[in-house]
């Protein structure tokens, strides 16, 4: 998974970096939207801080002339919900005039197992619909990792989007900070949309993309120290975090818990196929003890769409007894089961769980198929009631 | 017949001092698979589930004549270790470990094209050739010997798939989990293509999931390359875009690449019927076999 930064802690750390970027204050309430304003100087933009694309769209992006501009505007972003999130914090930042907006960008192409740098002309605007629509209009160059991207590439990706002569030196020298970054940060997407180009033929990162690899935050500290105030705004995914699941919530009310990934999609594709609707992906991952089961059953529990559980595992790692166990200790600790559970264990010790798990606290099926149909049925009739 | 691996197959475990490193180093021993030693920096000397620890692969490759490496050394420190087995020529490097950094398997890819040594994983379950020998965390007794060449992105799907392949009394060459990351050595055209080169695997099964293009090129290749009958299935069908479904791999791009529907589309064209479950994958390879 990657951790996503905030725009303003995206900036801090191009800054530091030395990617110019406009004058900006953090703030969380309307007078400090105000004294940062009138700090920075009007006008100025007002930005919701909150992990989704389209802000603008969504009226988290205000643009303010004066102080009594700045107060509505403060006053209709902050606490607004933007697309599920809440917001409680917004960047006053100086606004730039432009002439341009270009876009900047490294990933991973994983299709090639290499980084990639791409620069566009048209930034500004959605990049994924102009890679659908325009591919052309943005420059590629891969990246040996080995060596780091060479100058010559910097200038080869401005040259190839055709970035005008008089920028094109600023415009690569950002590109490259940027694939530094990137590199020495363990960047799983670094961005820049819009990199605004003022008359004055100045460039300046008018937002910044920030997402690092969660796998190597054991090696970026400083970074790691921001998740907590990145995290993720539903309180089901964050407390998915909490007990180290991956889990996804969806729409429908047939829960899903099993282990290894390809397995559990498998498992809410079945639900589907049979006629249900899956509730989440909970993958409980390899060689999970009893505590850990019981902490996925509570998990699924604490999520009021779900109608039944549909709990499969095929042990490799993961032996049936100890996931007998956890579903015991789960179950037993209720006078009346919450929502009717169907499991299904195979693989390594799957005779020693049945002999552990009680049965009188759920339905037990052979098979993958006959487990999902079960649990489907069930959700049907609670839903019937 | 197998591929990749056999009883002859000789092979050191990086990590083997670790407690996965250990209990899987016996499990694949019990199973039948020839590890004769371990490699771990600043161990070298002892002795760990019946087999002499060295300091380096090297090391293990020079007394032991190792030829294969299991890795189960922590995410931190695995892309070094597979750097220590690819710079050792060994014939074949096997990660298990899950959660290396990208930008680690980005610097293992570049390396991949410059030697020999050809990498499975990382973030996978290994490989069987049943009977034979296991290299990984696979449980053996679901397995059988037998005619079916099976690759799959992911370790417990393949043993759903493969319980409903044993228990209608089908066996397996080999089967060979590749791994749930962005970025792995061993792909589905590398896999395909030993299967068809093998004379005894009779058909292949395939076991994709949401994400990338592997699938849609490894569709392309069957159109040119293969005729063993392969089927497939598909994981993810159901899965959100921009929603990641717990392999670092398995996402549903915002502009709506690696969906489920093109890659089974592309199966599809390429005469490879793609089950709506796991046991019509089973029906499919069945009937190839009648």
């Amino acid at each position: 998974m990657d951790m996503k930064l905030h725009e303003y802690q995206a900036k801090q750390v191009f800054a530091d970096a030395g990617v110019p970027t406009p004058e900006s204050k953090l703030a969380s309430d309307v007078d400090g939207v105000v004294a940062a304003a009138e700090e920075i100087g009007y006008p100025v933009a007002v930005k919701a801080q909150v992990q989704v694309g389209g802000r603008g769209k969504a009226g988290g992006i205000k643009l303010v002339d004066d102080e009594q501009e700045a107060r509505e505007a403060a006053d209709s972003i902050l606490g607004m919900d933007l697309k599920g999130y809440h917001v409680d914090r917004v960047l006053v930042e100086e606004a730039v005039d432009f002439t341009n907006e270009l876009y900047v960008g490294i990933t991973m192409d994983r299709g090639e197992g290499k980084p990639v740098a791409m620069v566009s002309t048209k930034g500004g605007v959605d990049i994924e619909a102009v890679a659908e629509e325009t591919p052309e209009a943005i420059a590629r160059e891969h990246i040996d990792p080995s060596f780091g991207m060479h100058p010559y590439q910097a200038r080869k990706a401005v040259y190839d989007a055709g970035v005008p002569g008089e920028i094109a030196r600023d415009v690569s020298s950002v590109l490259t900070t940027l694939y530094q970054l990137w590199s020495d940060r363990d960047g799983a997407d670094a961005e820049i949309n819009p990199l605004m180009v003022t008359s004055d033929n100045d460039v300046i990162a008018a937002d910044a993309v920030m997402n690092i690899d969660e796998d190597a935050l054991f090696r970026q500290p400083e970074l790691a120290e921001m998740e907590d105030e990145a995290a993720s705004g539903d309180a089901l995914e964050q407390k998915a975090d909490e007990y180290n699941f991956d889990y996804v919530r969806l729409e429908g009310n047939t829960g899903i818990i099993g282990n290894g990934a390809g397995l559990v999609m498998t498992t809410l594709d079945l639900v589907d196929h049979y006629g249900g609707e899956p509730a989440n992906f909970l993958d409980v991952g390899g060689g999970a003890k009893a505590d850990r089961i019981a902490n996925a059953l509570d998990m699924v529990f604490s999520d009021e769409n779900v109608d039944s559980v549909v709990f499969n595992i095929f042990g490799g790692i993961t032996r049936g007894d100890e996931v007998a166990k956890g579903i015991n200790e789960a179950l037993e600790q209720f006078d009346e089961i919450p929502k009717p559970v169907v499991v299904r264990l195979a693989g390594t010790n799957w005779e020693e769980g049945m002999e552990i798990l009680n049965e009188d606290l759920v339905t037990v099926e052979q098979t993958l198929e006959d487990a999902v149909q079960r649990a489907v049925e069930y959700a049907d009739e609670v839903n019937e009631q | 017949m197998s591929v990749l691996v056999d009883d002859d197959t000789r092979v050191v475990v990086q990590g083997i001092t670790g407690g996965e490193g250990k209990f899987h180093a016996e499990q694949m021993m019990e199973y039948g698979t020839n590890v004769v030693a371990g490699a771990v920096p600043g161990k070298g000397g002892q002795e760990v589930a019946g087999v002499p620890v060295y300091d380096t692969v090297d090391e293990a490759v020079e007394v032991e004549n190792a030829d294969t490496s299991v890795i189960f050394v922590p995410p931190a420190f695995a892309g070094d270790a597979i750097f220590e087995s690819l710079d050792t020529d060994l014939d074949l490097a096997v990660a298990i470990t899950e959660g290396i950094p990208t930008q680690d398997m980005a610097r293992v890819n570049k390396r991949l094209t410059e030697t020999d040594t050809r990498l499975i994983g990382p973030n996978c379950p290994g490989l069987i050739t049943p009977g034979e020998a296991k290299l990984g965390i696979l449980p053996g007794n679901i397995f059988a010997s037998g005619d079916v060449g099976l690759v799959s992105r992911s370790g417990t799907l393949t043993y759903q798939v493969v319980d409903s392949l044993t228990n209608r009394g089908i066996g397996q060459t080999t089967a060979i989990g590749i791994g749930g990351d962005p970025i792995i050595g061993t792909d589905f055209v590398d896999a395909l293509e030993l299967f068809e080169n093998d004379p005894d695997t009779k058909a292949i099964a395939m076991c994709g999931e949401i994400g990338g293009e592997d699938e849609e090129e490894a569709a392309a290749y069957i159109d040119e390359h293969v005729d063993t009958p392969v089927a497939g299935f598909i994981a993810g069908r159901t899965a959100p875009p921009g929603k990641r479904m717990g392999h670092a791999g398995a996402i549903v791009s915002g502009s709506g690449t690696g969906t489920a529907e093109s890659k089974i589309n592309a199966l599809n064209d390429a005469g490879v019927p793609v089950g709506d479950t796991p046991e019509e994958v089973a029906d499919h390879v069945e009937s190839f076999l009648e």
